[in-house]
């Protein structure tokens, strides 16, 4: 059963936030037998009670909270208060996640050394190799049902993965298949298999996707060791005279302030909220935030590079049935500078229902041009790009001068323009799209620009050094010793796989480290 | 609250059609009847309580050419645009920004004001010169969603909604494309 801790319980590991880093997290520390508590933002909503409707699934689940954005990205015009499509809720954005599943690639664990400086930009090799992750990665992918590892096999092909691949094969591409996707292709773990009810971006109502929410979590309570404690919404993080982590603060489900002691806190609360708390908990000891000696607390904000194609054909194509992400091309994903770019990026199909088409198909247009597309909806097929995107450090999370929250805690202000290695990569990526869908019949088809991020990464990076970046390998604090990060935004370079899978492993191999140093009673 | 009213056809009921006739009003165009607007087929209307009924008419038509779908009759605009009038009885600035915004429409039209420019593309040239405004921006900002978000309007495009229900789409054409 679910253990309840005592506020005054010194002795537990806290966790902020539930999601892919957060849940995973937890479940594997209380697995070792640590006593856990995740602090965790949103409400507990079970998967019985998803929503099969895009705007009531996002008013369910959604992180609303005030955001504002600024740059030159177009996101900050057509979203001004939605930079980043991101989950509050236990089991965060795993539950409105698409289930795509990659390693990251041997040599983009050292972009620097392998793409050179890139000017503008502030690359630097991540402090681990591919081999050294690779076990936990096989962990991962066996925990989460990954298809097309551990023997579990590949899901079948819906409509828009066959109109996909059929353009691939006529451009010559190589690796196109339906994915390696945590959605379970027969029963496994208790849940059962995909129905292809096409709502995976609102949560899966059968439970065949992997979600921390009825996989990770249910599991570490099982345990006993593991208390998860919704509406808890974390405002600070506190320490004593050593400069050692001591307790949060944070506003219970009525809005009352609480503390929570802790032997060891981590933070986890994707890429916008763990760097704002690191900055919102500046103290005199540390003013300019938590952890932020070297400065790159908040710095270095990536969100892929991406944006989708979709194309109208003659006849219908009903491309939301089935799995939403189903299907990938990797043939792009390599390093081949001959293209005129560094890095590489995947193209993966991707369906959304009529309300989001239109409001991400082109935001902001109107007229006969876009409602024509519109009325070719039953017809059309889809594909979303997701490539490597350079980190620079002025693109960051700070903390706004003026606007609070409702705790009275500046809001977050999210800044980002595209590097033009992102802009000659998304361009490419359009053209080859647009060729894919033009090489089995497209009529007319559509670059669609960059949604608010999915994938917010590398605000609190990992570095060898202390003065390059917030943590070391194990996604410890260079500068405090009992706090950890472990979330996507240790990234240190964002690669061109989506990001979950490698959250999942760091967190898998966090634990091991976690109970380690806890036995030898250094932390 | 804003009601869009599906009309009974009692003989005491709105306008006569020798009524209509008089108005010149007779065709697809929308009618004016007090605090309505009502359908040339008198089949529906909608009831305003803080907009002029004729700003309603104007936001109805406005919507259509910001979004249009030619095979997408009337009622389902007016339904998208009825979130305007209830907005405004809620916030004087809101109305403000409608009334002030549909009257700016009709002035750059001229004599007839917008509704009375035959062509779409009379109306879209107008529109183009404001669709950086406020008024503009807040009309789009809520059609976008408030259009394209009725269940009763998602056949009109082949969208077939809620699926888990019915069992996901896994016996029910999930892959059934054949003509690639
Ligand atoms: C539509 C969509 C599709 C996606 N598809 C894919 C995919 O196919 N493959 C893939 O790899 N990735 C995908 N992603 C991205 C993936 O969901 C994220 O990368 C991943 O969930 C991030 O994990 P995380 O632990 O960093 O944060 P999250 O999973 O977002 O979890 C963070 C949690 O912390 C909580 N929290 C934040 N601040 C506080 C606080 N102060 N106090 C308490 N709690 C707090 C939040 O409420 C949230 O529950 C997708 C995302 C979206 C939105
Ligand atoms: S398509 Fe499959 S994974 Fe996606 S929501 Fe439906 S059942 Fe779940």
């Amino acid at each position: 059963m679910a253990a309840p801790y005592n506020l005054n319980d010194d002795s537990v590991v806290v966790i902020i936030g539930s999601g892919a880093g957060g849940g995973t997290l937890g479940n594997e520390l209380a697995q070792k037998g640590i006593d856990v508590v995740i602090l965790e933002a949103g409400a507990r909503i079970e998967y019985e009670d998803f929503i099969n409707d895009e705007w009531d699934s996002f008013a369910q689940l959604a992180w609303l909270d005030h955001r504002t954005t600024g740059g030159g990205w177009r996101v900050s015009k057509d979203f001004p208060n939605l930079p980043a499509w991101i989950v509050k809720a236990v089991g965060g954005t795993t539950t409105h996640w698409a289930g795509a599943s990659l390693r990251i690639q041997e040599h983009e664990f050292k972009a620097l050394s392998n793409y050179g400086k890139v000017e503008g930009a502030n690359l630097l090799d991540w402090p681990i190799t591919l081999a050294e992750l690779e076990p936990y990665y096989s962990k991962a992918e066996d925990k989460m049902g990954v298809t097309r590892t551990h023997g579990i096999e590949g899901l079948p092909g819906n409509n828009n993965f066959k109109v996909f691949k059929a353009g691939a094969d006529k451009l010559g591409y190589k690796e196109c298949h339906t994915g390696r996707m945590a959605i379970n292709s027969a029963d496994r773990d208790d849940r059962m298999s995909c129905q292809q009810t096409g709502f995976c971006f609102q949560g899966c109502k059968w439970g065949a996707k992997w979600s921390t929410l009825y996989t990770e979590i249910p599991k570490g309570e099982a345990t006993g060791r593991l208390e998860v404690r919704p509406n808890s919404h974390v405002v600070k993080i506190e320490h004593d005279a050593s400069g050692k982590v001591t307790n949060v603060v944070y506003a219970d489900k009525d809005g009352k302030l609480q503390s929570q002691k802790a032997r060891i806190i981590c933070v986890a609360g994707n890429s916008i909220e763990s760097p704002r708390l690191l900055l919102n908990s500046a103290s005199a000891k540390f003013p300019d935030g938590l952890a932020n000696s070297s400065g790159q607390v908040g710095k270095n904000y990536m969100r892929h590079t991406t944006g989708s194609v979709y194309a109208v054909f003659e006849k219908p194509v009903h491309f939301y049935r089935g799995t939403t992400m189903a299907g990938i091309i990797q043939d792009e994903a390599g390093h081949d500078p001959s293209r005129g770019f560094v890095g590489g990026y995947e193209m993966e199909t991707l369906a959304l229902g009529v309300p989001f088409m239109a409001a991400f198909l082109d935001p902001g247009g109107w007229g006969r041009s876009f409602a024509s597309a519109m009325d070719g909806y039953a017809n059309t097929a889809g594909l979303w790009i997701v490539g490597e995107d350079m980190p620079q450090e002025q693109n960051a999370v700070k903390l706004h001068a003026t606007l609070k929250d409702q705790y009275g805690m500046p809001i977050p202000d999210v800044w980002f323009t595209d590097h033009p290695n992102d802009v000659a990569m998304r361009n490419h990526a359009y053209k080859q799209g647009q060729a894919l869908y033009e090489a089995v019949g497209a009529t007319r088809a559509f670059p669609t620009p960059p949604y608010p991020s999915t994938h917010n990464l590398g605000t609190n990076r990992m570095s060898e050094k202390a003065q390059d970046g917030v943590v070391n390998k194990w996604g410890q604090t260079h500068d405090i010793k009992n706090l950890f990060v472990s979330d996507g935004s240790q990234f240190t370079t964002g690669a061109a796989e989506n990001p979950t899978l490698t959250i999942v492993s760091l967190a898998i191999r966090q634990a091991d480290y976690i109970a380690d140093q806890m036995n030898a009673g250094s932390i | 609250m804003t009601t869009i009213f599906e009309r009974r056809r009692s003989p005491d009921s709105g306008l006569s059609r020798r009524e209509l006739l008089k108005r010149g009003t007779v065709g697809a165009v929308l009618v004016i009847a007090g605090n309505a607007v009502i359908s040339p087929d008198r089949a529906w209307g909608v009831e305003t309580t803080a907009l002029k009924p004729d700003t309603m008419a104007t936001l109805i038509k406005l919507a259509r050419d910001i979004y249009p779908h030619d095979k997408v009759p009337d009622r389902f605009y007016a339904i998208a645009v009825k979130g305007q009038d209830t907005k405004a009885g809620q916030d004087p600035a809101h109305r403000e920004l409608i009334e002030v915004g549909v009257a700016d429409l009709d002035a750059r039209a001229g004599e007839g004001g917008y509704r009375g420019l035959g062509w779409e593309d009379d109306r879209v040239a107008i529109l183009r010169e404001v669709e950086s405004t406020p008024f503009f921006q807040a009309v789009r900002g809520d059609l976008v969603v408030s259009f394209y978000n009725q269940k009763e309007l998602w056949p009109h495009f082949g969208y077939e909604g809620e699926s888990f229900s019915k069992g996901g789409y896994l016996k029910r054409g999930f892959d059934d494309i054949e003509w690639l």
